[in-house]
């Protein structure tokens, strides 16, 4: 259902299949006498990435992208739902059979200073996936090593510095290495530029693309930015409070988007142009209550009638392999497009 | 005050500051100047340790005891370098203020933002406690908090990201002050979040005839937000001037590099993106001569003799490079095409 | 207000990063209270091992008729009710207090460092019980310990020992918990997990490394909190029994003295004080030394 035209034919196994995921979280008591109150991190969502392509998933804090990303990496059990992966679902394997699964998918994190213990070599950083797996000699893991170093941009003498010794652009890169030397299948990243500076972003985003065209590598990218999504992804899901409400190819939803959370998304969106005005959007405070019915966005929305704080829109087919979870999406994607270059 | 509006309300020339680093000392900011008349807005745009936060510091006295500021920063003609740090403290937050980029921790957790919104009031005029609160409820009111009046008795943690960065802002305004310095003030906050604190402090920046100075790492925010703009790297000025001017003919090989560094919304497929080699330098370890040669594409010899004079490229648009006729040979820009 | 934060936070931002290893000793020998509460702390150290070759006196020969002696050529601090050679009497006393003080903090650091750790892997109800189990421990202070223990035990040197490193449990469980979570909390900690490492690694690769400093450091202050209790013991006579002499039953016996020969209770007092002060000095330094954002800013 949320294939892309150019996919394969549906016989096809996709590599990831996510199925109508939900996480709540309970909050900590307030009082011994009142039932602890739970958020819903995650609200049923269901997603699928073929072998090869690509995933962006973009929102704001709060959207649920990290815990998507979490589940998907099987760091947390979902509270409903299911992650399969090349068929097998990752919270029924056995806790030994999830490790030697591991290999398949690995993650990169956001902060390049955290993500690294400052206490060890680069080598054993970048080498721990494969120790995780089983012993291996040591000739052998540094070989490994020395290989995905240098297909990252780095070099051998690297390997026995710490990370304090590197750039953010760099430790990203090592970063990188340690997701890459298990030849996985599918990398989730989190937010993995948003913390580097502009100039060294680039470099990491080329970087990911070639890593992508020589290894045929899956990409889940978690990102605030559209264009960081658009720039490596074939789909895009958009978030807003734990669900999916638009999803489609970055050419369908830049150009026509369905849902005016997705516009707001792209409107706000600085344009480094001459004579560019920001367009001043209502000063309205964003509340992110959600009612018990209706849509989640309702408060927010320019276009929320009395028919959408009432009854919650389905995610619904607007387009070809585009989705949208909009009463309006048919009057959102009529709106003149939001000038995308810039 | 009398003077006319013309003459400038801060004029810097020749700034220079020196920081003690764990790899000795290292020149952070060299040679930067500007005045700004009230009303003017400035923004400041570089990446990490190109010197715009330590000049934001610097104007406002609160570089740490070691750092050695040369040049001078006069505001309304009154000279501030080496001033006292007793002096300084009665300007800043009076007649220079401040919004810093982390809300959760410009915000002390421990008292109402009721009461830190009132305590530069308290502090600098001689206001009654019950005016200033009256005062506070008031700003916190125009910077668009809900319930202001209700709510002025909460802690910052009863707050999401966006409401305490407009709490910063009405600790920045409380004394109307002259000159609004704003440090990544968005950077923290999420996008549909941040054009609306933009807004906010561009309302209040005219509605009170402020000067304000934006930093950003953001070319876009600076594109849309200020009228004149520098672009820093490795502690100079490597292009100034209007930004529309900047916008649409980029001079410095830096400048043009951020720009297409930057991945852009609906780009074709496949295209990669230009990047500038290497990654930003250590303050300690500058090069010699234009502080950009290392990683700059088009670096003759000559470029890194000596530090390059100011170049005129067109109306008040100056950029620090000797190879502009290569630089500019073709246009790096965008404008805005009229959509109407 | 926190604009003076700030103002450091943006300058550490724009500065080199710091190189960890090098030069640690270079630093060490420029940190003041790292070589003072390291000088204080080997003379300590050096007094008891002279103790093991050489005394200028025997520390257990009675001799009454040379008691009380002022201090002289001979007995170069003098004698007390026994007369007994105080000097000899101070460096075999040191013995006992290290040793004492060595065996109490391996007591406290082994258990108090594997509760905290599996405290901060586990969570949940483990946690839970590990904690309220170390706060009930800690309600009860060493010298009650003692006591209910030399009760059941009889009292003497391992009595105290075994006292005071239980009393070290529960503040070190705390801090190892403590700082532990503080470590499960980083992202790289998640990095590991996403590779498939269990939390029995987790905390052997990547927690424990990380913890270590902060533990050293706290070792040191244990260690001078151990001497202090085992002063405490013994002049409550529930320690080191005679003819064993150590720095907390040569206070206890300068008791009765204290008007006639006040200094009987300075000496071992000076004594304690030194031994104290130096390993609290040697912590302050070691944990500046050892922070790595404190190095930085040299």
């Amino acid at each position: 259902m949320t294939m892309l035209e150019r996919t394969p034919p549906p016989a096809e196994q996709p590599l990831l299949d996510v199925k109508d995921l939900e996480q709540r979280y309970t909050l900590p008591r307030e009082s011994m006498f009142k039932p602890a109150a739970q958020v819903h991190a995650l609200n049923g969502v269901t997603a699928q990435v073929m072998a090869g392509r690509s995933l962006g998933v973009v929102g704001e804090s709060g959207s649920g992208k990290s815990t998507f990303a979490r589940l998907v990496m099987a760091l947390e059990r979902p509270s409903s739902g299911s992650v399969s992966l090349m068929g097998r679902d990752l919270n029924r394997l056995p806790a030994d059979e999830l490790r030697r699964a591991r290999r398949d998918f690995q993650m990169v994190f956001q902060d390049p200073y955290g993500s690294l213990d400052p206490r060890q070599t680069i080598a054993r950083i970048v080498a721990e996936p494969l120790t995780a797996l089983g012993r291996m000699d040591r000739a052998t893991l540094r070989e490994r090593v020395s290989g995905v170093l240098r297909q990252v941009g780095l070099r051998d003498a690297d390997m026995d510095k710490f990370p304090h010794e590197f750039s953010g652009g760099q430790r990203q890169r090592i970063a990188i290495a340690r997701a890459l030397i298990t030849q996985p299948k599918l990398i989730v990243a989190d937010e993995p530029v948003s913390a580097l500076d502009v100039s060294v972003q680039a470099q990491v985003l080329n970087l990911m693309q070639d890593l992508q065209d020589q290894f045929g590598l899956s990409y889940i990218l978690i990102s605030h930015d559209l264009a960081v999504v658009d720039y490596l992804c074939d789909e895009i899901a958009v978030m807003y409070l734990g669900r999916i409400v638009e999803q489609g190819s970055p050419e369908d939803l830049f150009a026509h988007c369905a849902h005016p959370y997705t516009r707001a998304l792209l409107e706000a969106v600085p344009r480094a142009r001459a004579g560019g005005v920001r367009r001043r959007g209502a000063q309205r405070i964003a509340s992110q209550s959600t009612g018990a019915t209706g849509c989640a966005y309702a408060s927010r929305c320019p276009l929320a009638d009395q028919h959408c704080r009432e009854t919650a829109p389905p995610l619904r087919n607007v387009g070809r392999a585009h989705l949208a979870a909009c009463h309006h999406a048919e009057a959102v994607m009529a709106l003149p497009s939001v000038a995308a270059a810039g | 005050m009398s003077d006319t509006a013309n003459a400038p309300l801060i004029e810097v020339r020749d700034l220079g500051v020196r920081l003690n680093t764990s790899r000795g000392p290292a020149q952070a900011v060299r040679g930067v100047s500007f005045s700004l008349r009230r009303g003017e807005t400035l923004g400041l745009v570089g990446e990490s340790g190109c010197g715009k936060s330590v000049t934001a510091l610097a104007l406002m006295g609160l570089l740490p005891e070691s750092a050695v500021v040369s040049g001078s920063i006069r505001l309304d003609g009154h000279e501030l370098v080496g001033l006292s740090d007793a002096n300084y403290c009665k300007l800043r937050g009076n007649r220079i203020s401040m919004i810093f980029q982390e809300p959760m921790t410009a915000l002390n957790p421990m008292h109402t933002i009721g009461r830190q919104v009132a305590e530069p009031l308290r502090r600098h005029t001689n206001c009654s406690a019950a005016d200033a609160r009256r005062e506070a409820i008031a700003l916190l009111d125009r910077v668009g908090l809900p319930d202001a009046a209700k709510r002025v008795d909460a802690y910052p943690h009863q707050f999401s990201g966006g409401q305490r960065q407009r709490i910063t802002i009405a600790m920045a305004l409380a004394c109307q002050p002259d000159v609004l310095i704003a440090d990544e003030p968005t950077t923290a906050l999420d996008v549909t979040i941040q054009g609306q604190i933009l807004d906010l402090i561009a309302d209040l920046v005219a509605e009170r005839g402020m000067s304000m100075i934006l930093i950003s790492h953001d070319l876009g925010v600076i594109a849309e937000n200020v009228q004149r703009m520098m672009v820093m790297y490795g502690g100079i000025v490597v292009e100034s001037g209007a930004t529309n001017t900047v916008f649409t003919r980029m001079g410095h090989p830096y400048t043009q590099g951020l720009f297409r560094a930057r991945p852009r919304l609906g780009a074709r497929k496949g295209t990669r993106l230009q990047t500038i080699a290497g990654t930003v330098p250590e303050l300690a370890d500058l090069p010699s001569g234009c502080t950009f040669a290392d990683r700059c594409g088009i670096v003759e010899d000559r470029c890194r003799v000596a530090l390059p004079a100011v170049v005129d490229v067109g109306a008040r648009h100056g950029v620090r490079c000797i190879r502009t006729d290569v630089s500019m040979a073709e246009t790096v820009g965008a404008v805005e095409h009229d959509h109407a | 207000m926190s604009t003076p934060l700030s103002a450091s936070v943006d300058v550490e931002a724009v500065t080199a990063r710091p190189r960890l290893a090098t030069g640690f000793w270079r630093r060490a020998l420029r940190h003041r209270s790292f070589v003072i509460g390291g000088a204080l702390s080997l003379m300590v150290l050096f007094a008891a091992l002279l103790s093991l070759v050489w005394t200028p006196w025997s520390a257990y020969e009675i001799d009454v008729t040379a008691k009380l002696r002022p201090p002289s050529a001979t007995h170069w601090l003098g004698t007390d009710v026994l007369g007994r050679d105080i000097v000899s009497l101070l460096l075999v006393g040191a013995r006992s207090t290290i040793m004492v003080g060595v065996i109490a903090v391996s007591i406290g650091l082994t258990f108090g460092v594997c509760l905290g750790l599996i405290a901060a892997a586990r969570k949940g109800w483990t946690e839970e019980i590990i904690m309220r189990m170390s706060d009930f421990t800690f309600a009860f202070p060493a010298v009650l310990s003692a006591i209910m223990l030399a009760a059941v035990a009889g009292p003497g040197m391992v009595t105290s020992i075994v006292a005071i490193g239980i009393f070290q449990i529960p503040t070190l469980v705390r801090l190892t918990r403590g700082s532990a979570n503080a470590i499960w909390a980083r992202e790289f900690v998640l990095a590991a997990r996403a590779s498939g490492k269990g939390g029995f690694r987790i905390t052997i690769e990547h927690v424990l490394p990380n913890v270590l400093p902060i533990l050293i450091v706290q070792a040191t202050i244990q260690f001078a909190l151990a001497i202090l209790a085992e002063a405490a013991l013994s002049y409550l006579g529930l320690g080191t029994q005679p003819p064993q002499p150590s720095w907390g039953r040569m206070l206890n016996d300068a008791q009765t003295l204290l008007f006639q020969s006040p200094m009987l209770a300075v000496y071992p007092g000076a004594a304690i004080a030194i031994a104290v002060l130096g390993l609290n000095l040697l912590g302050d330094g070691l944990r500046d030394l050892l922070d790595p954002r404190l190095a930085r800013e040299r």
